[in-house]
Protein backbone atom coordinates (compact mmCIF):
# COMPACT_ATOMS: atom_id res chain seq x y z
CA UNK A 1 0.00 0.00 0.00
CA UNK A 2 1.27 3.03 -0.81
CA UNK A 3 2.18 6.31 1.35
CA UNK A 4 -0.32 8.18 -0.75
CA UNK A 5 -3.35 5.56 -0.30
CA UNK A 6 -2.54 5.52 3.43
CA UNK A 7 -3.24 9.19 3.48
CA UNK A 8 -6.50 9.07 1.81
CA UNK A 9 -7.83 7.09 4.87
CA UNK A 10 -6.81 9.32 7.56
CA UNK A 11 -10.42 10.79 7.05
CA UNK A 12 -12.50 9.63 10.16
CA UNK A 13 -16.22 10.53 10.73
CA UNK A 14 -17.83 13.55 11.75
CA UNK A 15 -17.27 14.40 15.59
CA UNK A 16 -20.15 14.73 17.53
CA UNK A 17 -21.94 17.85 17.98
CA UNK A 18 -19.71 19.54 15.15
CA UNK A 19 -22.47 19.79 12.85
CA UNK A 20 -25.15 20.99 15.36
CA UNK A 21 -22.50 23.57 16.91
CA UNK A 22 -22.59 24.65 13.07
CA UNK A 23 -26.39 24.95 13.16
CA UNK A 24 -26.21 26.61 16.22
CA UNK A 25 -23.44 29.68 15.19
CA UNK A 26 -25.24 29.88 11.93
CA UNK A 27 -28.53 31.05 13.66
CA UNK A 28 -30.44 27.93 11.68
CA UNK A 29 -31.22 26.28 14.97
CA UNK A 30 -32.12 27.19 18.28
CA UNK A 31 -30.51 25.54 21.57
CA UNK A 32 -32.92 24.90 24.63
CA UNK A 33 -31.89 24.07 28.34
CA UNK A 34 -33.97 23.98 31.57
CA UNK A 35 -34.45 26.38 33.99
CA UNK A 36 -36.29 26.97 37.06
CA UNK A 37 -39.04 29.20 37.08
CA UNK A 38 -41.83 30.05 40.14
CA UNK A 39 -44.06 27.44 37.71
CA UNK A 40 -41.30 24.47 38.36
CA UNK A 41 -38.91 23.80 35.72
CA UNK A 42 -39.42 25.02 31.90
CA UNK A 43 -37.33 25.08 28.88
CA UNK A 44 -35.47 28.30 27.67
CA UNK A 45 -34.23 28.46 23.41
CA UNK A 46 -31.82 30.87 22.19
CA UNK A 47 -30.13 31.44 19.08
CA UNK A 48 -27.28 34.21 18.22
CA UNK A 49 -29.80 37.06 18.40
CA UNK A 50 -31.39 36.05 22.01
CA UNK A 51 -33.47 34.38 24.02
CA UNK A 52 -36.35 33.06 21.79
CA UNK A 53 -38.75 31.36 23.91
CA UNK A 54 -40.00 29.95 27.29
CA UNK A 55 -41.91 26.80 27.26
CA UNK A 56 -43.48 24.22 29.59
CA UNK A 57 -41.01 21.57 30.42
CA UNK A 58 -43.35 18.66 28.46
CA UNK A 59 -42.75 16.24 25.82
CA UNK A 60 -45.07 17.76 23.47
CA UNK A 61 -42.28 21.06 23.81
CA UNK A 62 -39.90 20.33 20.77
CA UNK A 63 -42.84 19.46 18.24
CA UNK A 64 -44.49 23.32 19.29
CA UNK A 65 -41.29 24.76 18.89
CA UNK A 66 -40.51 23.31 15.22
CA UNK A 67 -43.97 23.91 14.60
CA UNK A 68 -44.12 27.52 15.35
CA UNK A 69 -40.42 28.88 14.74
CA UNK A 70 -39.56 26.58 11.82
CA UNK A 71 -36.15 25.72 13.04
CA UNK A 72 -34.04 22.73 14.45
CA UNK A 73 -33.72 22.58 17.81
CA UNK A 74 -30.98 21.16 19.74
CA UNK A 75 -29.74 20.48 23.61
CA UNK A 76 -27.14 23.05 24.73
CA UNK A 77 -26.17 25.07 27.30
CA UNK A 78 -26.85 29.18 26.82
CA UNK A 79 -24.15 31.42 26.37
CA UNK A 80 -22.16 31.58 29.61
CA UNK A 81 -22.84 35.58 29.83
CA UNK A 82 -26.28 34.99 29.01
CA UNK A 83 -27.11 32.16 31.78
CA UNK A 84 -27.15 33.91 34.65
CA UNK A 85 -29.29 36.70 33.52
CA UNK A 86 -31.46 34.26 31.95
CA UNK A 87 -31.84 32.84 36.06
CA UNK A 88 -33.19 36.28 36.94
CA UNK A 89 -34.81 37.53 34.07
CA UNK A 90 -36.98 34.29 34.82
CA UNK A 91 -37.28 35.15 38.54
CA UNK A 92 -37.86 38.81 38.57
CA UNK A 93 -40.27 38.81 35.33
CA UNK A 94 -38.37 41.31 33.30
CA UNK A 95 -35.68 40.90 30.19
CA UNK A 96 -33.14 43.02 31.72
CA UNK A 97 -30.15 43.33 29.68
CA UNK A 98 -31.24 39.82 28.51
CA UNK A 99 -31.25 39.83 24.52
CA UNK A 100 -34.55 38.49 23.49
CA UNK A 101 -35.14 37.49 20.02
CA UNK A 102 -38.58 38.79 18.56
CA UNK A 103 -38.47 38.23 15.08
CA UNK A 104 -41.37 36.03 15.44
CA UNK A 105 -43.34 38.68 16.21
CA UNK A 106 -45.26 41.85 14.02
CA UNK A 107 -43.33 45.33 14.91
CA UNK A 108 -46.71 46.45 16.69
CA UNK A 109 -46.57 43.32 19.33
CA UNK A 110 -42.87 43.81 19.93
CA UNK A 111 -43.70 47.38 20.74
CA UNK A 112 -46.43 45.81 22.83
CA UNK A 113 -44.12 43.51 24.69
CA UNK A 114 -41.66 45.98 25.07
CA UNK A 115 -44.31 48.52 27.37
CA UNK A 116 -45.54 45.52 28.64
CA UNK A 117 -41.95 44.25 29.88
CA UNK A 118 -42.04 47.61 32.34
CA UNK A 119 -44.87 46.91 34.39
CA UNK A 120 -43.61 46.42 37.75
CA UNK A 121 -43.56 43.30 39.78
CA UNK A 122 -46.55 42.76 42.39
CA UNK A 123 -48.73 45.06 39.75
CA UNK A 124 -51.12 44.31 36.64
CA UNK A 125 -51.83 46.68 34.09
CA UNK A 126 -55.07 46.17 31.94
CA UNK A 127 -55.27 45.59 28.10
CA UNK A 128 -56.69 48.74 27.74
CA UNK A 129 -54.18 50.86 29.09
CA UNK A 130 -51.14 48.81 26.97
CA UNK A 131 -53.58 49.76 24.32
CA UNK A 132 -53.04 53.24 25.15
CA UNK A 133 -49.52 53.37 26.05
CA UNK A 134 -48.49 52.09 22.35
CA UNK A 135 -50.88 54.82 21.01
CA UNK A 136 -53.20 52.42 19.53
CA UNK A 137 -56.35 52.62 21.97
CA UNK A 138 -58.60 51.07 19.57
CA UNK A 139 -56.35 47.84 19.26
CA UNK A 140 -57.22 46.33 22.72
CA UNK A 141 -57.90 43.11 20.70
CA UNK A 142 -54.77 43.15 18.94
CA UNK A 143 -53.20 43.50 22.38
CA UNK A 144 -54.48 40.71 23.75
CA UNK A 145 -53.74 38.47 21.12
CA UNK A 146 -50.43 39.45 21.52
CA UNK A 147 -49.82 38.62 25.36
CA UNK A 148 -51.56 35.33 23.88
CA UNK A 149 -48.71 35.13 21.49
CA UNK A 150 -45.80 36.32 23.56
CA UNK A 151 -42.70 33.86 22.91
CA UNK A 152 -41.18 34.29 26.38
CA UNK A 153 -43.34 34.50 29.05
CA UNK A 154 -42.21 34.65 32.38
CA UNK A 155 -39.77 36.57 31.22
CA UNK A 156 -41.90 39.31 29.19
CA UNK A 157 -44.18 39.41 31.86
CA UNK A 158 -47.54 39.11 30.11
CA UNK A 159 -49.01 37.81 33.65
CA UNK A 160 -48.99 40.94 34.49
CA UNK A 161 -51.92 42.32 31.92
CA UNK A 162 -55.18 41.71 33.22
CA UNK A 163 -58.88 42.03 31.17
CA UNK A 164 -59.92 45.58 31.01
CA UNK A 165 -62.95 44.91 33.50
CA UNK A 166 -60.36 43.95 35.76
CA UNK A 167 -60.74 40.62 35.96
CA UNK A 168 -57.34 38.45 36.09
CA UNK A 169 -58.37 36.08 32.48
CA UNK A 170 -56.58 33.63 30.14
CA UNK A 171 -52.79 33.02 30.39
CA UNK A 172 -51.05 31.10 27.48
CA UNK A 173 -48.52 29.56 29.22
CA UNK A 174 -50.24 26.05 30.58
CA UNK A 175 -53.81 28.41 31.52
CA UNK A 176 -55.40 30.83 34.04
CA UNK A 177 -53.99 28.61 37.18
CA UNK A 178 -50.52 29.71 36.59
CA UNK A 179 -51.59 33.50 35.90
CA UNK A 180 -53.04 33.27 39.38
CA UNK A 181 -50.29 31.57 40.94
CA UNK A 182 -47.67 34.14 39.40
CA UNK A 183 -49.30 36.93 40.82
CA UNK A 184 -49.48 35.21 44.40
CA UNK A 185 -45.60 34.70 43.97
CA UNK A 186 -45.44 38.38 43.43
CA UNK A 187 -47.42 39.30 46.62
CA UNK A 188 -50.45 40.18 45.04
CA UNK A 189 -53.60 37.95 46.18
CA UNK A 190 -55.92 36.96 43.31
CA UNK A 191 -59.00 36.80 44.84
CA UNK A 192 -58.53 40.44 45.90
CA UNK A 193 -58.18 41.33 42.18
CA UNK A 194 -61.20 39.86 41.13
CA UNK A 195 -63.49 41.18 43.84
CA UNK A 196 -62.37 44.37 43.16
CA UNK A 197 -63.11 43.36 39.48
CA UNK A 198 -66.78 42.26 40.35
CA UNK A 199 -67.79 45.44 42.26
CA UNK A 200 -66.60 47.23 39.52
CA UNK A 201 -63.83 49.20 40.89
CA UNK A 202 -61.28 50.28 38.26
CA UNK A 203 -59.23 52.51 39.59
CA UNK A 204 -58.42 54.19 43.44
CA UNK A 205 -58.07 58.01 44.64
CA UNK A 206 -56.11 59.32 47.26
CA UNK A 207 -58.44 62.36 48.96
CA UNK A 208 -55.50 63.84 50.35
CA UNK A 209 -52.95 63.87 47.36
CA UNK A 210 -55.80 64.01 45.16
CA UNK A 211 -54.42 61.44 42.72
CA UNK A 212 -56.12 58.46 41.03
CA UNK A 213 -54.14 55.08 40.72
CA UNK A 214 -54.91 51.45 39.36
CA UNK A 215 -55.20 49.50 42.41
CA UNK A 216 -52.29 47.72 42.13
CA UNK A 217 -49.65 50.87 41.96
CA UNK A 218 -47.20 51.15 44.63
CA UNK A 219 -48.03 54.89 45.21
CA UNK A 220 -52.20 53.70 45.58
CA UNK A 221 -51.20 51.04 48.12
CA UNK A 222 -48.75 52.78 50.01
CA UNK A 223 -51.64 55.07 50.82
CA UNK A 224 -53.53 55.08 54.47
CA UNK A 225 -56.57 53.08 53.81
CA UNK A 226 -59.12 55.64 55.11
CA UNK A 227 -57.84 58.09 52.38
CA UNK A 228 -58.58 55.37 49.70
CA UNK A 229 -61.19 55.93 47.31
CA UNK A 230 -62.40 53.17 44.94
CA UNK A 231 -63.61 54.53 41.25
CA UNK A 232 -65.57 52.56 38.76
CA UNK A 233 -63.60 54.69 35.84
CA UNK A 234 -60.70 57.04 34.96
CA UNK A 235 -63.67 59.38 33.90
CA UNK A 236 -65.24 59.18 37.06
CA UNK A 237 -62.21 59.82 39.05
CA UNK A 238 -61.51 63.12 36.72
CA UNK A 239 -65.28 64.05 36.93
CA UNK A 240 -65.06 63.77 40.75
CA UNK A 241 -61.31 66.05 40.78
CA UNK A 242 -58.86 63.57 40.91
CA UNK A 243 -55.78 63.72 38.20
CA UNK A 244 -54.22 60.63 36.90
CA UNK A 245 -50.74 59.30 38.71
CA UNK A 246 -48.07 59.91 36.30
CA UNK A 247 -46.30 56.50 37.71
CA UNK A 248 -49.46 53.99 36.23
CA UNK A 249 -50.61 56.68 34.24
CA UNK A 250 -54.55 55.17 34.39
CA UNK A 251 -56.82 54.91 31.86
CA UNK B 1 -20.53 17.58 -5.31
CA UNK B 2 -21.37 19.69 -8.94
CA UNK B 3 -25.03 19.75 -7.85
CA UNK B 4 -24.01 21.52 -4.03
CA UNK B 5 -23.21 24.87 -5.57
CA UNK B 6 -27.13 25.17 -7.08
CA UNK B 7 -28.61 23.78 -4.24
CA UNK B 8 -27.15 26.65 -1.56
CA UNK B 9 -28.01 28.93 -4.78
CA UNK B 10 -31.47 27.71 -4.51
CA UNK B 11 -32.03 27.19 -0.93
CA UNK B 12 -29.19 28.04 1.05
CA UNK B 13 -30.95 27.55 4.70
CA UNK B 14 -32.33 24.15 3.71
CA UNK B 15 -28.95 22.77 2.00
CA UNK B 16 -25.97 24.34 4.05
CA UNK B 17 -26.58 21.45 7.00
CA UNK B 18 -25.79 19.20 3.29
CA UNK B 19 -22.90 20.73 3.07
CA UNK B 20 -21.66 20.53 6.70
CA UNK B 21 -22.67 16.66 6.42
CA UNK B 22 -20.69 16.41 2.89
CA UNK B 23 -17.66 18.28 3.71
CA UNK B 24 -17.41 18.57 7.64
CA UNK B 25 -15.44 14.89 8.21
CA UNK B 26 -12.58 16.23 6.13
CA UNK B 27 -11.94 19.70 6.81
CA UNK B 28 -11.95 18.49 10.70
CA UNK B 29 -9.66 15.69 9.68
CA UNK B 30 -7.67 17.70 7.79
CA UNK B 31 -7.00 20.44 10.59
CA UNK B 32 -6.82 17.49 13.13
CA UNK B 33 -3.71 15.98 11.15
CA UNK B 34 -2.62 20.07 10.56
CA UNK B 35 -2.94 20.55 14.28
CA UNK B 36 -2.76 17.51 16.06
CA UNK B 37 -4.91 18.63 18.30
CA UNK B 38 -8.78 17.94 18.50
CA UNK B 39 -10.50 20.41 20.10
CA UNK B 40 -8.01 23.48 17.97
CA UNK B 41 -9.38 21.41 14.90
CA UNK B 42 -13.09 21.15 16.27
CA UNK B 43 -12.92 24.92 17.06
CA UNK B 44 -11.42 25.82 13.36
CA UNK B 45 -13.74 23.63 11.50
CA UNK B 46 -17.05 24.28 13.38
CA UNK B 47 -15.71 28.35 12.76
CA UNK B 48 -15.26 28.01 9.31
CA UNK B 49 -18.43 26.62 8.11
CA UNK B 50 -20.24 29.59 10.32
CA UNK B 51 -18.05 32.09 8.56
CA UNK B 52 -18.74 30.17 5.30
CA UNK B 53 -22.93 30.23 5.85
CA UNK B 54 -22.47 33.86 6.91
CA UNK B 55 -20.51 34.57 3.71
CA UNK B 56 -23.24 32.68 1.15
CA UNK B 57 -25.77 34.85 2.95
CA UNK B 58 -24.13 38.19 1.09
CA UNK B 59 -23.29 36.28 -2.40
CA UNK B 60 -25.25 36.62 -5.15
CA UNK B 61 -26.67 33.99 -7.22
CA UNK B 62 -24.10 33.89 -9.72
CA UNK B 63 -21.07 33.90 -7.16
CA UNK B 64 -22.51 30.81 -5.49
CA UNK B 65 -22.77 28.60 -8.64
CA UNK B 66 -19.45 29.25 -9.46
CA UNK B 67 -18.35 28.61 -6.23
CA UNK B 68 -15.57 26.06 -5.97
CA UNK B 69 -16.87 24.79 -2.54
CA UNK B 70 -13.57 22.98 -1.04
CA UNK B 71 -10.55 25.33 -1.71
CA UNK B 72 -13.21 27.53 -0.62
CA UNK B 73 -13.61 25.93 2.78
CA UNK B 74 -10.29 25.53 3.15
CA UNK B 75 -9.34 29.08 2.26
CA UNK B 76 -11.96 29.79 5.31
CA UNK B 77 -9.80 27.77 7.55
CA UNK B 78 -6.27 28.58 6.72
CA UNK B 79 -7.12 31.92 7.19
CA UNK B 80 -8.87 31.57 10.71
CA UNK B 81 -5.85 29.46 11.63
CA UNK B 82 -2.86 31.59 10.46
CA UNK B 83 -5.62 34.72 12.93
CA UNK B 84 -4.93 32.19 15.56
CA UNK B 85 -8.77 32.74 16.52
CA UNK B 86 -8.35 35.97 17.51
CA UNK B 87 -11.23 37.36 15.33
CA UNK B 88 -13.53 34.47 16.29
CA UNK B 89 -16.83 35.48 14.87
CA UNK B 90 -19.36 35.52 17.97
CA UNK B 91 -20.51 32.26 18.16
CA UNK B 92 -22.05 32.04 21.95
CA UNK B 93 -23.97 28.86 21.95
CA UNK B 94 -22.39 25.52 22.85
CA UNK B 95 -23.55 22.08 22.77
CA UNK B 96 -21.62 19.26 24.71
CA UNK B 97 -18.98 18.14 22.36
CA UNK B 98 -17.47 14.60 22.23
CA UNK B 99 -13.64 14.38 24.54
CA UNK B 100 -11.99 12.12 21.30
CA UNK B 101 -14.02 13.48 18.47
CA UNK B 102 -16.11 10.34 17.17
CA UNK B 103 -14.34 7.92 16.30
CA UNK B 104 -10.39 7.33 14.58
CA UNK B 105 -10.51 6.47 10.97
CA UNK B 106 -9.83 2.51 10.99
CA UNK B 107 -7.70 0.78 9.15
CA UNK B 108 -4.72 2.97 10.31
CA UNK B 109 -2.92 3.66 13.28
CA UNK B 110 -4.21 7.57 13.59
CA UNK B 111 -1.66 8.58 16.39
CA UNK B 112 1.22 7.02 14.42
CA UNK B 113 0.21 9.81 11.82
CA UNK B 114 -0.05 12.52 13.89
CA UNK B 115 3.67 11.39 15.60
CA UNK B 116 5.20 11.19 11.67
CA UNK B 117 3.34 14.83 10.64
CA UNK B 118 4.99 16.37 13.41
CA UNK B 119 8.19 15.67 12.50
CA UNK B 120 7.26 17.71 8.83
CA UNK B 121 7.59 21.48 8.64
CA UNK B 122 4.43 23.51 8.80
CA UNK B 123 4.54 24.13 4.93
CA UNK B 124 4.79 20.47 4.27
CA UNK B 125 2.40 18.82 6.50
CA UNK B 126 -0.25 21.58 5.47
CA UNK B 127 0.78 20.85 1.55
CA UNK B 128 0.63 17.53 2.10
CA UNK B 129 -2.69 17.37 4.04
CA UNK B 130 -3.89 19.37 1.70
CA UNK B 131 -3.34 17.45 -1.39
CA UNK B 132 -4.05 13.56 -0.13
CA UNK B 133 -6.32 13.61 2.82
CA UNK B 134 -8.17 16.93 1.65
CA UNK B 135 -7.96 15.67 -1.98
CA UNK B 136 -7.45 19.08 -3.14
CA UNK B 137 -5.04 19.58 -6.79
CA UNK B 138 -2.09 21.34 -6.81
CA UNK B 139 -2.95 24.60 -8.08
CA UNK B 140 -6.39 25.11 -5.88
CA UNK B 141 -3.47 23.60 -2.59
CA UNK B 142 -1.28 27.30 -4.44
CA UNK B 143 -4.32 29.49 -4.26
CA UNK B 144 -5.90 28.26 -0.66
CA UNK B 145 -1.99 28.85 0.52
CA UNK B 146 -1.27 31.88 -1.21
CA UNK B 147 2.14 29.92 -2.48
CA UNK B 148 3.57 29.23 -5.62
CA UNK B 149 2.02 26.16 -7.43
CA UNK B 150 6.01 24.97 -7.72
CA UNK B 151 6.84 25.33 -4.06
CA UNK B 152 3.62 23.70 -3.20
CA UNK B 153 4.85 20.91 -5.38
CA UNK B 154 8.58 20.80 -3.66
CA UNK B 155 6.30 20.86 -0.32
CA UNK B 156 4.45 17.94 -1.37
CA UNK B 157 7.57 15.60 -2.54
CA UNK B 158 9.63 16.61 -0.17
CA UNK B 159 7.01 15.85 2.84
CA UNK B 160 5.49 12.47 1.08
CA UNK B 161 9.52 11.67 1.12
CA UNK B 162 9.89 12.28 4.80
CA UNK B 163 7.06 10.44 5.68
CA UNK B 164 8.35 7.26 4.20
CA UNK B 165 11.74 7.72 5.76
CA UNK B 166 10.09 7.63 8.91
CA UNK B 167 7.84 4.79 8.18
CA UNK B 168 10.80 3.02 7.22
CA UNK B 169 12.85 3.87 10.29
CA UNK B 170 9.62 2.42 12.17
CA UNK B 171 10.42 -0.98 10.62
CA UNK B 172 13.96 -1.11 11.67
Amino acid sequence: MSIESHLQHLVGELPDGLAEGVALGAGLADGYDLYESPLGKVWVTFNVEGVSSVDLADEAFPERFIERFGRALFRAEAPTAWERHISSAIEAGKPGKLPIDLRSVTPFQEEVLRVASGIPRGEVRPYAWLAHEVARPGAVRAVGSTMARNPVPLIIPCHRVVRSDGRIGAYSLGGAHNKHELLAHEGLEPEWLETLASRHVRVQGNKTTGIFCHPTCHRIRRSKTENVVDLSSAAAARAGGFRACEVCRPV
Amino acid sequence: MSDLPIALADDLDASFPGLVDRMGARIYWGLRRMYNNHHEAEDLAQETFIRAYRALCDYDRSRIEDLDVEPWLWTIALNLGRNNLRNRARRPIYVELGETGGSEPEIVDSRAWDRRFSRLTKNQRNAVVLRHVAGLGTAEIAEVTRRPEGTVKADIHRGLARLRTLMEEEEV
